[in-house]
């Protein structure tokens, strides 16, 4: 199968964070980037189908500054086969919309079985880029999916509800949004870092318009009290009980 | 004075409780323009109208409501072309939904539909001039975000239980319209659905989650934690990221950064570490309570009650105090 994951460069997940003096972004001294949480899983999931079906090709995808050719290069690093980077600067990243319009005016013609996406990114938490590029190719779409199988040319996914769940099924083409439950990210293996080096990584401008998402600024949340351990064992059961009726007032 | 749309979520042709609340959402920004209308849309099989009332009751002046009956499971394809061709027939400021498994579908489609740009799981909406502000969680919680979005339409999504439903009546007048799109043609066909049982409480609506980590030490465990969630009666059970992916509990329960986000009245953790991960999907909880027999564990920094022990022991001890509690009560 011919598959594209799009996947965006996102800080480590495990940073502490801190406002940057402008307060409209975070202070990126010292952080690390990677491909953000959910497009590696999408990632892994790309490369695990089409080493089970035999040949095909998987081609990464990144809307962004040159910084994101390093993001790409890791997923080449992974097993996938080529790159591309669509130009763009990054203050035009918070509208997904925009996002999504640069990705598929390029994947439109990319001739894919499957376009794969993480559920949400880490930084923007918005889960929009995905579904939108669905939207606007006119081909079908799996949003969150918790399990997906494909095969003869048909997908079957499944979705979680709020207390329930949706087994769905999809012809080819489609796009899928990866969530939790199926596949975690290989770590490159020092065959796959020199292999990447040789890969191929195009760059293109991306046709993004003037986003019509800024950020307006950005704060951290406030701190909770400090915790507090009320006794040890079985024996503070009764304090607990105590302090849930007439403290916390929750029972 | 802005009119606005909201889409109001529907299943098995109840109405769901984030539609109040995106209703609720929808009137106080119609409200904060000068008084603009609103219109709730609902979309289903026959029979999804009588959901207007209700609507009516938490302040739509319209409810739009277009019924088909081929249309039976979420078809995902024919609600969001029915909500864009309502939204391009009348003049919206905002189409606004919930941040729901079917919100998170339908919203981006709507947007690029309507090429209106999108700003999803929102926890305030407000106007100021041509451009609508909004405030969004995101690095998975751990930064607020104010956000500014410009077009003469915008589309977005509130985030579950973030907003109250508010009594607030209006006329609630029934307007019906034909769906738009095919159901038979859609792309996406639902072949089975799985119900995770009728009185199970869904995470992101159980005013009480007691969830468990590793520290139960066996998945036969989790009965302990299923006793004491049944002891409270209108808890749910969660679950750790180390758990769901040893198979112990479905991934569905996963609490965190890369599972559901909640901030229940009170959480309970038992035997969880409070890896930064775990924290981002519970820390906004009001009332937290640790059970670890670490006690330097990091969740107990977040613990507004944490006891340090066995949790095999303390469970069933706590169980039955709760359950008394709520004999007594
Ligand atoms: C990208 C990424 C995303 C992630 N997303 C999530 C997520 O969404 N949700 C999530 O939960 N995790 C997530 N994780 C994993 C996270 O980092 C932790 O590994 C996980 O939360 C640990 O689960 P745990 O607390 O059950 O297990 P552990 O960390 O192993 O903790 C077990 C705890 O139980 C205590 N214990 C042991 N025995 C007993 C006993 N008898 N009585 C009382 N206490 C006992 C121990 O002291 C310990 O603190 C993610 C990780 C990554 C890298
Ligand atoms: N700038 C980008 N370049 C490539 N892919 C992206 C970009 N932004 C988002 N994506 C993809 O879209 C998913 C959802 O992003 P978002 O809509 O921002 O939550 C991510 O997990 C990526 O797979």
């Amino acid at each position: 199968m011919k598959i594209a994951v799009c996947i965006k460069r996102t800080p480590d997940s495990e940073s502490r964070f801190k406002i940057a003096p402008s307060s409209t972004g975070i202070d990126e001294t010292g952080l690390k980037f990677d491909i953000d949480d959910f497009a590696s899983y999408a990632v892994e999931v790309a490369l695990q189908l089409n080493e089970k079906q035999g040949p095909g090709e998987t081609v990464v995808y990144a809307v962004g500054p040159d910084s994101v050719q390093e993001t790409l290069r890791k997923a080449m690093s992974m097993g996938v086969d080529r790159a591309v980077q669509l130009k763009a600067d990054a203050a035009g990243l918070q509208d997904g919309l925009a996002v999504a319009k640069a990705l598929a005016a390029e994947l439109k013609t990319g001739g894919y079985d499957l376009i794969l996406f993480g559920k949400h990114a880490f930084d923007t938490s918005a889960g929009v880029v995905g579904t939108a590029v669905a939207e606007l190719l006119g081909v079908a779409c799996v949003t969150a999916a918790t399990k997906l199988d494909i095969a003869n040319g048909r997908g079957t996914a499944r979705r979680e509800l709020e207390g329930a769940a949706e087994m769905v099924e999809f012809a080819l083409p489609a796009v899928v949004t990866i969530d939790e439950g199926i596949a975690r990210p290989r770590y490159p293996s020092l065959k796959g870092i020199m292999a990447a080096k040789k890969k191929p990584l195009e760059t293109k401008p991306a046709q993004i318009g003037a986003p019509r998402v800024v950020v307006k600024s950005m704060e951290l949340p406030p701190e909770r009290p400090a915790g507090r351990i009320i006794g040890e064992g079985p024996a503070a059961v009764p304090e607990l009980i105590r302090l849930l009726q007439t403290e916390a007032k929750v029972l | 004075m802005s009119n606005v749309l909201v889409f109001a979520e529907t299943r098995d042709g109840a109405l769901r409780k984030i539609a109040l609340e995106a209703t609720t959402a929808a009137r106080a920004f119609a409200d904060s323009t000068g008084g603009g209308e609103v219109h709730a849309i609902v979309i289903g099989p026959a029979g999804v109208g009588a959901a207007a009332t209700a609507l009516g009751e938490h302040g739509a002046d319209v409810v739009v409501v277009a019924e088909n009956a081929a249309l039976g499971n979420f078809d995902r394809e024919v609600v969001a072309a029915t909500i864009a061709a309502r939204a391009s027939a009348g003049s919206y400021k905002a189409v606004i939904m919930g941040f729901s498994a079917q919100g998170r579908d339908i919203g981006p489609r709507v947007a690029a539909k309507l090429d209106a740009p999108i700003a999803t799981d929102v926890t305030s909406i407000r106007a100021d001039g041509e451009t609508v502000v909004v405030t969004h969680p995101a690095y998975a919680n751990k930064v607020i975000v104010t956000l500014a979005v410009t077009a003469p339409t915008v589309v977005l999504s509130v985030r579950p239980s973030a907003i109250t439903p508010v009594a607030n009546a209006k006329a609630g007048r029934v307007e019906t319209m034909a769906i738009s799109g095919d159901p038979s043609a859609s792309k996406v066909v639902v072949k089975e659905m799985l119900q995770g049982g009728k009185d199970k409480i869904d995470l992101g609506e159980a005013p009480v989650i007691v969830s468990g980590g590793r520290g139960l030490k066996a998945p036969e465990n989790f009965a302990l934690v299923e006793a004491l969630a049944a002891a409270f009666g209108n808890a749910a059970v969660g679950a750790t990221r180390a758990v769901t992916d040893d198979g112990w509990r479905p991934h569905s329960d996963q609490i965190g950064q890369t599972g559901r986000q909640v901030s229940p009245q009170l959480y309970i953790a038992c035997g969880i570490s409070g890896a930064i991960q775990h924290l981002a999907g519970m820390r906004t909880s009001k009332t937290i309570v640790a059970i670890n027999k670490d006690k330097e564990a990091p969740i107990f920094k977040v613990a507004d009650y944490g006891i340090v022990g066995d949790v095999l022991e303390i469970l069933p001890v706590l169980t039955n105090a709760v359950r008394e509690a709520k004999a007594t009560h």
